[in-house]
């Protein structure tokens, strides 16, 4: 029986977000709130894994209060439990301080039911950075598995599982002990609807929610703002680039115009063209 | 932490099948010129099996010193082995900056570098840049899913690590001959030391374009509709013989496959020939393709952001233009090449 607990976040869609441009900060009343897509297939991935072998999925996230709604998305793609770390002390955490506030999380959930594996999407869409899921690996002290695209077999009996990583020109075939850490690729499930039971499951379901004062052995320094090492002194719009020609005309005239600007690289072509 | 102690700039240098792949290359290039304008040396570190021979050229694109950790058990890289070299490095030379490759192996590295430090890590940077007097890293990148740059500090922690976008710096021209100083460290690690084992590197032998090595690209952006309106892109891409790019959203809604993205959380490209079709221009799209040597964008919204990084733009629609620039295209390539039959 395994204990999986996939680490999730709450994001504004950044595909909608607008941008205030006089003062280039987002305007979150124009994104939605979604569960990061990533994710998605982190939790996916858990449920197969616990289908397959038995056991259980808990949810780790660390939010608002209103990251809830994510929780529950989880629970409908089939997760068994959910954690929300929710406190104003957590609030501005980089990479570093997020991975400190999820490991404390973790190890208080292990306390009650050891943890095999934990499991992260590839990044989320609102930071980009990918570095959470590593930064857990290290200091849970167990293997790292980034680019996970495939899990081949976990063997809880023997102490490991076994992955492949997605590498720039194909993959490798990694071994790792049990507990690990995997951050998974998007293209290691695709998600299904979520089945009725679990909607259902998931509009009652309440997560346990906790609060810096509910982690043990906590430091106070390495969180949130205060624990960041990183801060963004600035955000700007990039300066706006020259711009080119815009090719004006009737479209008959746009396509000859273009078309002569193509054949001026024509030895690209006839390169191509081999004949 | 005093900030005295710390001193210099340094590159991971990766290594593949007994190569240095460019965006290394690339890396000595930007920290060159961090290290010049702060006074200090560029250091590469490089860490592998039998790699001892690709100091030479470490030096010959810019770095003074090269730290070498050449032992069996790096064989293959494992974060765990890699990591304990570079932390043991860097504890005792002390750099101010250390930078790595935004690849599959420099993220998961330098992740974990970082938290063991601890130290602050901004990753995928597009703009790197140095106080002269403090030696503060100015690392920028685009944030918010792309929206928007933000520059990141890490004041309070040394070393200073950033991840950086490959084909984004340049690499210098390498100098024949020029040398330095080889560092020879080694790590005290046995094989069960290491909690992962790789057991089989496997090649794709499928032929997918790489478009990050493509002369053409035709890329194409959700103006296209659907993954119908999306096989526009593959035909004048087929007509000119190009590879097909792709916007994120084109990705998201599945009319592609991810490898075919271009952009921040994509690949980075610099074709001589960039065809952007319907697409918005999203500075998470602008930062994957803005080195490109000729851009040409097509797109029904005037004011769609990508015709300020375009060298020729058409307003219009996609669906007339494209199919009437695909004939003309062939009918003007088969004048040249049966000439003797005069005009088609």
């Amino acid at each position: 029986m395994l204990h999986i607990v996939a680490c999730i976040k709450q994001v504004p869609d950044t595909k909608i977000i607008k941008m205030n441009p006089k003062t280039n900060t987002m305007d979150r009343r124009t994104a939605p709130a979604i569960l990061n897509p990533y994710d998605a297939h982190a939790v996916e991935e858990a449920v197969r894994l616990r289908e397959k072998y038995g056991g259980t999925v808990s949810v780790l996230t660390m939010g608002p209060p209103p990251a809830v709604k994510a929780i529950k998305k989880c629970i409908e793609i089939g997760a068994d439990e959910g954690y929300l770390i929710t406190d104003r002390r957590f609030a501005g955490a980089d990479t570093l301080a997020t991975s400190y506030a999820l490991t404390k999380a973790l190890e208080k959930i292990s306390k009650t039911k050891p943890v095999d594996l934990v499991i992260c999407g590839k990044m989320t869409i609102d930071g980009d950075t990918g570095q959470v899921g590593p930064g857990i690996a290290r200091r849970l002290d167990i293997p790292p598995l980034t680019s996970v695209n495939k899990v081949v077999e976990i063997n809880k009996r023997e102490g490991y599982a076994v992955v492949h990583r997605k590498l720039e020109d194909g993959y490798e075939v990694v071994q790792s002990a049990l507990p690990c850490l995997m951050s998974v690729e998007k293209t290691i499930n695709e998600v299904p609807y979520s089945p009725f039971p679990n909607m259902l499951k998931a509009a009652r379901y309440e997560p346990h929610i906790w609060s810096v004062d509910d982690l043990e052995d906590i430091d106070i320094k390495q969180l949130g703002l205060k624990g960041s090492p990183t801060i963004v002194s600035k955000v700007w719009a990039p300066p706006k680039p020259e711009g080119g020609t815009i090719i004006e005309g009737s479209s008959q005239q746009q396509v000859e115009h273009l078309l002569s600007v193509l054949l001026e690289k024509k030895e690209l072509f006839q390169a191509k063209e081999g004949v | 932490m005093d900030f005295k102690d710390y001193k210099g700039v340094w590159v991971f240098i990766e290594e593949k099948d007994g190569e240095i792949p460019s965006v290394s290359l690339e890396l000595l290039g930007a920290g060159r010129k961090l290290a010049d304008k702060r006074g200090v040396e560029l250091a590469g570190i490089l860490i592998g099996n039998s790699i001892k021979h690709l100091t030479k050229k470490v030096f010959e694109y810019g770095a003074d010193t090269v730290y070498v950790y050449d032992q069996p058990i790096f064989k293959h890289y494992r974060t765990e082995s890699f990591m304990k070299a570079l932390l043991e490095c860097s504890n005792k030379y002390k750099p101010e900056i250390i930078l790595f490759g935004a690849t599959s192996t420099g993220k998961d590295l330098a992740s974990a570098v970082a938290t063991d430090m601890p130290t602050g890590l901004t990753a995928d940077t597009t703009e790197l840049d140095v106080e002269e007097d403090t030696g503060l890293l100015l690392a920028s990148r685009p944030a918010f899913g792309g929206n928007i740059m933000a520059t990141i500090l890490c004041k309070k922690y040394r070393p200073q690590m950033a991840t950086v976008r490959a084909k984004v710096m340049k690499a210098l021209s390498p100098e024949p001959g020029r040398t330095g100083k080889v560092i020879e460290e080694s790590v005290s690690l046995k094989e069960d030391d290491i909690r992962t084992k790789v057991l089989e590197i496997v090649k794709e032998t499928t032929k997918k374009v790489r478009i990050d090595e493509a002369d053409i690209i035709v890329a194409g952006g959700k103006g296209l509709g659907s993954a119908e309106g999306f096989q526009l892109v593959h035909q004048l891409a087929d007509a000119l013989g190009g590879a097909v790019g792709a916007s994120r959203d084109v990705v998201e809604a599945g009319w592609i496959e991810h490898h075919h993205q271009v952009g921040q959380t994509g690949v980075t490209v610099t074709p001589k020939i960039y065809f952007a079709i319907g697409i918005s221009g999203a500075i998470q799209h602008i930062v994957g393709m803005k080195n490109s040597s000729l851009i040409i964008a097509i797109n029904k919204d005037s004011e769609a952001p990508i015709f300020q990084s375009c060298h020729y733009g058409i307003v219009g629609d996609a669906f007339e233009i494209v199919p009437m620039l695909i004939e003309q295209f062939q009918n003007a390539l088969s004048r040249k090449e049966v000439s003797h039959v005069g005009k088609v």
